[in-house]
């Protein structure tokens, strides 16, 4: 035991004379979730709609008004007036506007005479966020015009009551678990992985293979070195993280339990793996040319950004073994919906056992001499 | 696992390191040929070859970092197959390159090293101020490693070596990449310690200077196959001629080789450079007579002339038809192409 920790020792000495691995490895989840948590989610703000009214009719002053009633509350657009379809049409062509609405002639008489009544809007549905806002702006418009001023005593159109049962998760929200898992996997790529084969390379590994150390002291002394980085960095943002995203899950004790078994299970996990892949190669070259490869391959399908639900076939099959999976949804589980143990009962138990199976497979690969 | 019992030698030294025709090769390539040496308790071994002899693959094995193909090799009485972690308790290894932890202080290196040997605490603390006290380290200890230099460094090396106590000590090229006042230095601490430790050393290098002034027995190594071993003065005596004559020519002709071997006495003849010759001769004296009147009847003059005795350099040339710093620095041979119109 005294050999495994002193590989322990060594590692995480020189992990605490490097801060900037730290940093490195935690710069770019930090950077992501305040970047995309801030460019994503968000709602429109200032459009430009051309009005080109041929009606001017009482109806057509209600259309207005109602456009300059959301451009002083909810601000999604203001209006610009236009007396030329063609021209209007043109200038969303060329991003003059983001939008056009089109009231045609006799549009007040067809809504008095009940005569199929319509309005147009040209969208510039090559932007899909800023077209499908205004769209649903103006969806929002139309209903409140063809609603009944005086409503009948009993509905009759069927109601969708929705009940959301957590409070507003906003995009950073929503994001930080997979920031999360995204440190905690540079951490293990740049303090495992690298670092590994790096020694390697420097005849550290040479080093320690002329001393009476077991194989198994060595290969265990690496890995808990590395899981123990993993699993700082994961504290650190989870900390971080929770604060700019105004989460207080951190302040809830069971909840910060939860979390921490979680961050072990995925330390070992993400450890175990590289340390698989890792423990044949003596190129330095191989784990900095793998690191994007990876990240790709085991990110984006892990559920992070979009549902699991949505993938074809081989994708899922791909999440369904990736651990990035488990650990994203089990943090989920925790940071978004406070689900206790009961959540996250399987997701443990997958990254447990993925990450004891891999260190079972790559201990006997582990090579005792040159 | 019990030693197994070690011959002694006729001064009554037990052997520390026996190797038996050993044999390594990596798939049809044979790096070590049959290679046979013993070493006795106390003795400075040196292993002198070029880069590429097979010298580091031979100390590999011996300290179980590379298996043997074929043969055998016993280390402290153990075999290095069969017990390696008794070899490995024994010895202590200094590999070719800094391994030691840059972001690490000195004392944190030694520490941790004394820990993969599971080195008790008290017993650690004392040996890590012995051995600093050795390699004159005691007032850098807490010195951050990447700050010392390559001189120093290559003493940390050595003191985390020895940091368990080994019996025996590998050190594979010790010297390389120091400049000649460290590697005096790293010369007189090692014979220090020798002494003073009783310890029994193997080298590896390719300066001869350093075979010569440190080790006191040598094999020299090529191509994988041990072509020499004796000590300095048994090798030197080992070749033809006493001494050697270093002539150099005003200028340059394709008769000087022939003519300097038709010489009385000439073993041999080198040349070294355009006009420059090295001369290998059982009368350095009678020889350089002899050069003076060639040269004088032939209307050449000479540069420079200088008799000497001879070296393992001589030695080396001698086993292996070829220099061992040519190994090192020989430039690509180049001919320039023949230009339009020239006659071929």
């Amino acid at each position: 035991m005294t050999r495994m920790f002193a590989i322990v020792e060594r590692e995480m000495r020189k992990f605490f004379r490097s801060p900037m691995l730290m940093i490195m490895a935690m710069m770019m989840p930090i950077m992501q979730l305040l970047i995309m948590g801030n460019a994503f989610g968000g709602k429109i703000v200032g459009a430009r709609v051309a009005v080109v009214d041929y009606d001017h009719g009482p109806e057509a002053v209600k259309i207005r008004e109602a456009f300059d009633a959301i451009a002083v509350n909810v601000k999604t657009f203001t209006t610009v007036n236009y007396t030329d379809e063609n021209i209007a049409r043109e200038d969303v062509r060329t991003g003059k506007v983001d939008g056009a609405v089109i009231i045609p002639k006799q549009y007040s008489r067809r809504v008095a005479a009940q005569d199929a009544p319509r309005i147009g809007f040209v969208a510039d549905n090559s932007d899909q966020f800023t077209s499908g806002s205004l769209e649903a702006e103006m969806q929002a418009v139309v209903n409140a015009l063809t609603t009944p001023v005086i409503q009948p005593r009993l509905a009759s159109a069927i109601a969708l009551q929705i009940v959301e049962l957590y409070p507003y998760v906003n995009y950073m929200k929503f994001l930080l678990p997979a920031c999360i898992a995204l440190a905690m996997y540079i951490s293990v790529m740049i303090g495992g992985g690298m670092l590994y084969i790096d020694d390697k390379a420097r005849g550290v590994h040479e080093g320690y293979l002329v001393t009476p150390i077991t194989r198994l002291e060595l290969v265990m002394g690496l890995n808990m070195a590395g899981a123990i980085k993993a699993v700082l960095a994961g504290i650190c943002i989870t900390v971080i993280g929770s604060l700019m995203a105004g989460l207080g899950i951190i302040f809830h004790p069971e909840a910060l339990l939860e979390i921490l078994c979680l961050i072990v299970g995925t330390a070992i996990a993400f450890n175990g793996m590289m340390f698989l892949l890792m423990v044949r190669v003596e190129d330095p070259l191989t784990p900095r040319a793998m690191f994007g490869v990876l990240n790709m391959l085991l990110f984006y399908p892990s559920g992070a950004m979009y549902p699991t639900a949505s993938f074809p076939w081989w994708l899922r099959a791909l999440s369904v073994v990736d651990p990035f999976t488990y650990c994203i949804h089990g943090f989920k589980a925790i940071i978004l919906k406070d689900g206790g143990f009961q959540a996250i009962g399987f997701d443990l138990a997958f990254l447990y056992i993925f990450g004891f199976g891999t260190l079972l497979i790559a201990t006997p690969l582990f090579k005792r001499s040159l | 696992m019990m030693a197994t019992a070690r011959a002694n030698y006729p001064d009554g030294r037990p052997t520390a390191i026996e190797v038996a025709h050993i044999v390594k090769k990596y798939g049809d390539f044979e790096a070590v040929k049959d290679v046979s040496f013993s070493v006795q308790e106390g003795e400075i071994f040196g292993l002198l070859g070029p880069n590429g002899a097979g010298k580091s693959t031979l100390i590999r094995m011996m300290t179980t970092l590379v298996p043997i193909t074929s043969g055998s090799a016993t280390v402290a009485g153990f075999d290095v197959v069969k017990d390696p972690d008794a070899v490995r308790r024994k010895i202590g290894v200094i590999p070719q390159a800094l391994t030691s932890d840059p972001d690490l202080t000195v004392e944190e290196n030694l520490s941790i090293y004394a820990k993969l040997y599971s080195v008790p605490k008290l017993e650690r603390e004392r040996n890590i101020n012995e051995v600093l006290e050795a390699v004159d380290l005691i007032k850098w200890r807490g010195a951050q490693t990447k700050t010392l230099s390559g001189g120093m460094r290559r003493r940390l090396e050595i003191a985390r070596g020895l940091v368990h106590n080994p019996h025996i000590f590998f050190l594979d090229e010790p010297t390389t990449g120091l400049d000649p006042v460290s590697r005096i230095a790293v010369w007189e601490m090692l014979d220090h310690l020798r002494r003073t430790r009783n310890l029994t050393m193997l080298i590896t290098t390719h300066y001869m200077e350093e075979a010569d002034k440190l080790c006191d027995r040598i094999a020299i190594v090529d191509h994988g196959v041990l072509v020499a071993l004796g000590t300095p003065i048994e090798l030197k005596h080992s070749v033809p001629g006493a001494n050697v004559v270093e002539v150099h020519f005003d200028r340059e002709t394709e008769q000087w080789k022939s003519r300097l071997e038709a010489l009385d006495g000439v073993t041999s003849v080198q040349a070294e450079s355009a006009g420059y010759y090295r001369v290998l001769t059982s009368s350095g004296s009678r020889t350089t007579m002899q050069l003076v009147e060639l040269a004088a009847s032939l209307g050449e003059t000479l540069t420079s002339l200088s008799v000497q005795n001879t070296t393992l350099d001589d030695v080396f040339v001698h086993y292996t038809g070829r220099q061992l710093r040519d190994e090192q620095v020989k430039p690509a041979t180049f001919t320039m192409p023949p230009r339009p119109g020239d006659k071929l």
